[in-house]
């Protein structure tokens, strides 16, 4: 299996621009290196050993390819049309993060790096990158803000126990902003023998197209899936959307297909209106320059950047990958929001009708299911990206339902 | 002014062989006044050219000491017309001494280039480092600047191979930095014997000044820095003034208290004399 793009659509350009998003923005320490890992990506790309290596640890480490599910009572129960899972939660490690961290851990290995890092925020990406990391003996030290690391305790178990070094993030307000900060000062201080392995389809070009590129497996076994099941493609694909990996891993292979509807869900925290209170930088925010790349951001009216709100701290960040800023901006994908509550209730229905708890990121997307269903009607098929499981999030969930926010 | 205030300060130096000291503190850090006494009194306690950093929340490339430094500015409620201000009151006192601002590229994009670069041309800022902003990405911001006379100062580092060094020298002004270390702001100790044939190089390379920054903390590294750099610049060992002396200040009884903004800007003018007569004396 090569991995060309069928589509027409070719971002980004040379200098990892998608329109006018994306770019190369980082201190001029790190500028070689950056240049030395897009040289080793693109001849990555253009070897089949390479991909070959790569899908095989697919299929016999990671469980792919994942199944593509009828839910069939989540469809009953909004009454539109077939609702479809791509149940990216059952892969190894619970989600689909790891799709990337086996591209990232071969081409680390392909560049004769010995140490990697990476930032985490939920700790879907440290667990993940802990576990590739294990599988090929490489040491890994993993920058989680302090806030997260107290509210994601079994993540950070999870990765000690297979040999990662979690260092918690105490600048800022210690989530996922800060901890990528503090990865990037690692970087730029131990810039002989490390790899970063970022866990998003955000940063510094390549990192949106190589992140991109590992997560587009979902949207390929996708489209065949759903040919084979229902003979033709889906009428839209929605996926939740924080950095944006998961969401552009199932986007990207249906940009050329003009009758497939492309939808993205933000994270609008406690409410879009509630200043520095949700996530959705698309939906809230303005382009800007951080981590790298031009993209829209959460920020004040003076270019300082806000902490922004989610209760699922997968999607608790600020900023968005490039490539999201331009389809949003050509109009080629929407983007809609889903505030806490929404997805909290989302969380529960799908238990209940499906057997499924999703990660509360991917409740955000199931939280919209309903109204797109509804809107395309009983003829047609929606699929929705289930990103992660929810196991991580109980603890989360049983605290606010606790509290008597929500009730099923 | 502007650009051509930089080319006479090294002119002047070089005509008395001596390094430049250039000292570099973070506007409004921990407040507005502060920074203003800091400034009136630095050239006088001996910076040739002073860098004023500008607030930005996500510092990537700054050790602790600089982190820090924004938290409070940012805290204390500084914006970025507040920097410009600062630069406007310091001009009132001082015409000669070449100020830079340096930051990152987020509060430019969001003012805009072309109003960036007119602001800081009214105001008397004479050059600008910006950090996460390569050669690459910088044309747009390079073209507003030069429309204003105002110089665009590009890091090299030790990862800069000679290839790299070309792309960097194109379009600098005024002064090369040279990242003495690989890391963050004030964190590793800087190697000077390390360093000198590659401070050498991109002397040769810009045809233009090189100061050396990113690991000088103490007066014996200032001075030996100022033997083979044509300048030699301290932030984090300043800007810790200000932290001990905010410290010290919490200590002691309310009746006893200096104002902080004096504690502060003595001690860090007192560190500023101690490094500037090490870099007069050095050669």
């Amino acid at each position: 299996m090569n991995d060309l793009r069928p589509n027409t659509y070719s971002q980004p350009d040379a200098k990892g621009r998608f329109g006018e998003f994306g770019g190369l923005y980082v201190p001029e320490t790190l500028m070689p290196l950056v240049l030395e890992l897009n040289a080793a990506w693109q001849s990555a790309k253009a070897d089949p050993t390479f991909w070959a290596e790569y899908h095989s640890l697919l299929k016999h480490f990671v469980g792919r390819p994942s199944p593509l599910y009828l839910a069939e009572r989540l469809t009953a129960h909004h009454g539109g049309a077939k609702i479809y899972f791509k149940r990216e939660e059952l892969n190894h490690t619970g989600a689909h993060k790891i799709n990337n961290c086996i591209g990232q851990i071969l081409l680390a290995r392909r560049m004769g790096r010995t140490r990697i890092i990476a930032e985490t925020g939920a700790g879907q990406h440290g667990v993940a990158s802990a576990t590739v990391c294990a599988k090929f003996d490489l040491p890994l030290v993993v920058y989680m803000g302090a806030t997260d690391v107290e509210r994601q305790a079994p993540n950070v178990f999870r990765m000690k126990l297979m040999g990662a070094e979690v260092t918690p993030v105490t600048a800022g307000n210690g989530t996922l902003k800060d901890a990528l900060n503090e990865a990037l000062r690692d970087w730029v201080t131990n810039v002989d023998d490390t790899y970063y392995m970022i866990g998003t389809a955000a940063g510094m070009h390549p990192y949106p197209e190589m992140v991109r590129d590992f997560q587009t497996v979902i949207g390929k076994e996708t489209r065949e899936q759903i040919l084979e099941q229902e003979g033709r493609l889906p009428d839209a694909v929605i996926a939740c959307i924080g950095g944006g990996s998961n969401a552009i891993g199932m986007f990207h292979p249906f940009i050329d297909d003009e009758t497939v509807q492309i939808v993205g869900v933000e994270a609008a925290g406690h409410g879009l209106e509630v200043y520095n209170g949700h996530s959705a930088s698309l939906n809230g925010g303005r382009p800007g320059v951080l981590h790298g790349n031009r993209t829209y951001l959460l920020q004040d009216d003076d270019g300082q950047i806000l902490e922004g709100h989610s209760i699922s701290a997968g999607l608790d960040y600020p900023g968005i990958g490039p490539e999201h800023a331009h389809l949003f901006k050509t109009g080629r994908a929407r983007y809609i929001t889903a505030t806490d509550d929404e997805a909290l209730e989302a969380f529960q229905l799908t238990s209940k009708l499906e057997g499924i708890i999703p990660a509360l990121e991917s409740s955000h997307a199931i939280a919209r299911v309903g109204e797109l269903a509804r809107e395309i009607g009983k003829d047609g098929i929606v699929v929705l990206n289930l990103s992660g499981r929810g196991d991580k999030d109980i603890a989360t969930v049983s605290k606010r339902l606790g509290l008597g926010g929500i009730s099923a | 002014m502007t650009v051509s205030r930089i080319d006479a300060r090294f002119a002047a130096l070089k005509s008395e062989n001596r390094a430049a000291f250039i000292a570099y503190v973070m506007a409004g850090d921990p407040d507005l006044d502060t920074t203003f006494e800091i400034l009136k009194g630095l050239p006088a306690a001996g910076a040739d050219l002073i860098e004023l950093g500008f607030p930005f929340s996500d510092p990537m490339a700054e050790g602790p000491t600089i982190q820090h430094a924004a938290e409070r500015s940012l805290k204390a409620g500084t914006k970025i017309r507040d920097v410009f201000e600062l630069v406007r009151r310091f001009r009132e006192v001082d015409e000669t001494t070449p100020l830079i601002l340096m930051g990152y590229m987020n509060p430019v994009e969001f003012l805009g280039y072309d109003a960036w670069a007119a602001r800081m041309a009214q105001v008397g800022a004479d050059g600008m480092i910006v950090v996460d902003c390569p050669p690459e990405e910088a044309d747009g911001l390079a073209d507003a600047l030069d429309a204003q006379d105002v110089a665009l100062i590009r890091l090299v580092t030790p990862t800069s191979d000679t290839e790299r060094l070309k792309t960097l020298v194109k379009r600098t002004r005024g002064f090369v930095y040279y990242v003495s270390v690989t890391g963050v702001t004030g964190v590793k100790e800087i190697n000077v014997a390390a360093i000198q044939d590659e401070v050498a190089k991109v002397r040769e390379a810009a045809q233009l000044p090189v100061a050396v920054g990113f690991g000088i903390r103490t007066a014996e590294r200032a001075a030996e820095v100022a033997r083979i750099a044509d300048g030699a610049v301290v932030g984090s060992a300043l800007v810790d003034e200000i932290k001990l002396a905010l410290s010290r200040s919490e200590a002691l009884e309310p009746t006893k208290k200096l104002p902080d903004s004096q504690a502060a800007s003595a001690k860090v003018l007192e560190k500023a004399a101690i490094l500037a007569q090490a870099v007069r004396s050095a050669r």
